[in-house]
């Protein structure tokens, strides 16, 4: 898959939960990706790179959202 | 006079150990002096108005810091740990608070010199307040705001060719104890070890893609100084597989009392003379060793290297010759599911650069646990729920008696249908040539 396959992918199908959730495991992009763990990453790290996407972090755990939609009010469960 | 009472601090000064409320004060003082004329990057006041959340927390029962954040250096998912304050009106030095991980040196030597320097850039650039080491290893730098984040980031890693450590869902920053460098129990070189696999997985360390944190230490002896067996998903545990080396004239200075037991370390108290029997032959655990007729026995295969004796007469007892380690997997603190100890995966390995054989079994271990570990599952976690067998599976070592934990938890290595020659079915007819219905 090239990057720019992946991007769309990935980007699609974040927008679409967009309304229920802005923050994303790595697993999920992996599940998007349709790739193991480690071929996945790849094409993430490209993505935060090409500031598609960014992180998001607890201190403990990292998530995943596109960039500027993580809401703090997410961290917080208002949402 | 303080910018905000705080009644419920002083209170905690009064008790007979140092507080960290007189350690904030004393910075709070020097920032509000500043007699180095410091052009200060964050408010001059950011000490005062952390002492004034800390007291609200108290008076409220409650925290008032929010959760994570969208923080950190460019590329990398780890090292900042956002934290930003649910008064910021009240308290407006504390708005931004965020966290910094620096990763330590290996073995936490550095010269006063570099600590000098990194202490003048927190000064100028974050609250001049820090963490020595945290329980992570790291050189914590705590607070400051979003926009410093960067600078601090170029000026550590151009001019004090220094990295940020781990946080978040990657490798955390490898941690080591002092090893080699300083101790003659250590019986591999902690601080290579963990400098290189510091190095070796960068990726790891600063691209979060795993299901959780997961943490390497290195221990260089069964002293376990940084405790790895309790605290590391992979722990390196220095070890031995020959004999305890012992010198016999030795042993009977100690016993005649020449030498000081345990170096010395409990002298605080007279504890009465020295008795070789009660303070060490029944303290062994297994049972193992004999003075009988002025002469120290060890019988070496009982030993289970818990370093007992060692450490009472290290003048007269010594680790064996032939050096390695040992893996243990799965250790972790008690967030999700109870606190764990590490399993034994790896009972002695050498330790040898370019360390490939200990390289490979880290690798299989995560391409196991990225694939099938749930999100925020630990190692620990993940072995519970699939088995100790599975892990021994994807790593590719064969079962030995030290992987028994204890008789009757783990006794069955069952075998697969595949390994057995002729596999499950039988030939009813011949086996009834044997056996009466
Ligand atoms: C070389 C032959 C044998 C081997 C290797 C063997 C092995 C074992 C093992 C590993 C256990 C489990 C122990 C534990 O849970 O800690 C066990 C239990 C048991 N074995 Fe054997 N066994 C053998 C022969 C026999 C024979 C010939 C009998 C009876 C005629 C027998 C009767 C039992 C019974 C009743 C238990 C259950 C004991 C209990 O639950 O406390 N075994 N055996
Ligand atoms: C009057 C005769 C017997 C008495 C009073 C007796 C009593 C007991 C008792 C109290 C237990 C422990 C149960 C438990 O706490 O789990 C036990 C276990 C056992 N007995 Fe007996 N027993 C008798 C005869 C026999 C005979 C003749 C055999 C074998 C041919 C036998 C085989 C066993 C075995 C294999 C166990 C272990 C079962 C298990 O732990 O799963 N017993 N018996
Ligand atoms: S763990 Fe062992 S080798 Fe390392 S510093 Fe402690 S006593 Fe020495
Ligand atoms: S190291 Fe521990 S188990 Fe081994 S002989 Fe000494 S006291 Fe016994």
């Amino acid at each position: 898959m090239d990057q720019e396959t992946a991007n769309k992918l990935v980007v699609e199908a974040l927008q679409k939960k967009q309304k229920t959730k802005s923050k994303f495991y790595f697993s999920d992009l992996q599940d998007i990706l349709g790739m193991k763990p480690r071929e996945a990453k790849k094409y993430v790290n490209k993505m935060v790179e090409m500031g598609i996407l960014e992180f998001w972090s607890s201190g403990s755990t990292t998530m995943y959202g596109l960039k500027g939609t993580g809401k703090q009010a997410a961290a917080e469960h208002e949402d | 006079m303080a910018k905000h009472q705080t009644p419920l601090l002083d209170q905690l000064e009064s008790g007979p150990w140092p507080s960290f409320v007189s350690d904030l004060k004393q910075e709070a003082e020097a920032r509000a002096k500043n007699e180095r004329n410091i052009e200060y990057q964050i408010p001059q006041d950011v000490v005062e108005d952390l002492m004034g959340v800390l007291e609200l927390s108290y008076k409220d029962g409650t925290t008032h810091w929010k959760h994570g954040g969208i923080v950190g250096v460019f590329g990398y998912g780890g090292g900042v740990i956002g934290r930003y304050c649910d008064q910021p009106e009240q308290f407006p030095g504390v708005a931004h608070f965020h966290t910094m991980r620096v990763n330590q040196p290996a073995g936490k030597f550095y010269t006063t010199k570099y600590l000098k320097e990194l202490c003048d850039l927190w000064e100028f650039r974050g609250s001049g307040l820090t963490n020595m080491h945290g329980s992570t290893g790291d050189i914590i730098f705590l607070g400051t705001t979003t926009p410093q984040l960067e600078e601090i980031f170029y000026e550590l890693t151009h001019k004090h060719n220094q990295d940020l450590g781990g946080s978040g869902s990657n490798l955390r920053t490898p941690s080591d104890c002092i090893g080699q460098a300083r101790c003659e129990y250590a019986c591999y070189d902690t601080q290579a070890l963990c400098h290189y696999l510091t190095n070796e997985y960068q990726d790891e360390l600063h691209r979060p893609a795993f299901p959780y944190k997961f943490k390497f230490k290195f221990d260089g002896c069964p002293n376990c100084c940084v405790a790895s067996i309790a605290r590391a998903d992979l722990s390196f545990v220095g070890t031995w597989r020959d004999e305890i080396q012992i010198d016999q004239e030795a042993v009977k200075a100690y016993v005649a009392g020449e030498f000081p037991p345990n170096a010395g370390a409990h002298a605080g108290r007279d504890w009465g003379p020295f008795d070789i029997q009660k303070e060490v032959i029944d303290r062994c655990p297994t049972g193992c060793m004999r003075y009988e007729d002025g002469k120290l026995e060890i019988n070496n295969r009982e030993c289970t290297r818990c370093m007992h004796c060692i450490n009472v007469m290290p003048r007269a007892l010594k680790p064996g010759k032939d050096r390695g380690c040992s893996i243990l997997a799965g250790a972790k603190a008690p967030i999700l599911d109870g606190a764990q100890m590490g399993s034994l995966l790896v009972p002695f390995i050498k330790v040898e650069e370019p360390y490939d054989e200990i390289k490979e079994v880290i690798e299989a271990i995560w391409d196991w646990w990225m694939e099938e570990g749930k999100n925020r599952e630990r190692l620990g976690e993940l072995m519970k729920r699939q088995g100790f067998q599975k892990l021994l599976e994807v790593t590719n070592i064969k079962p030995v008696p030290q992987h028994v934990q204890e008789p009757r938890t783990n006794p069955y290595i069952f075998w697969k249908e595949e390994e057995v020659p002729g596999g499950f079915e039988r030939d009813i007819k011949e086996f009834r040539k044997h056996h009466q219905r």
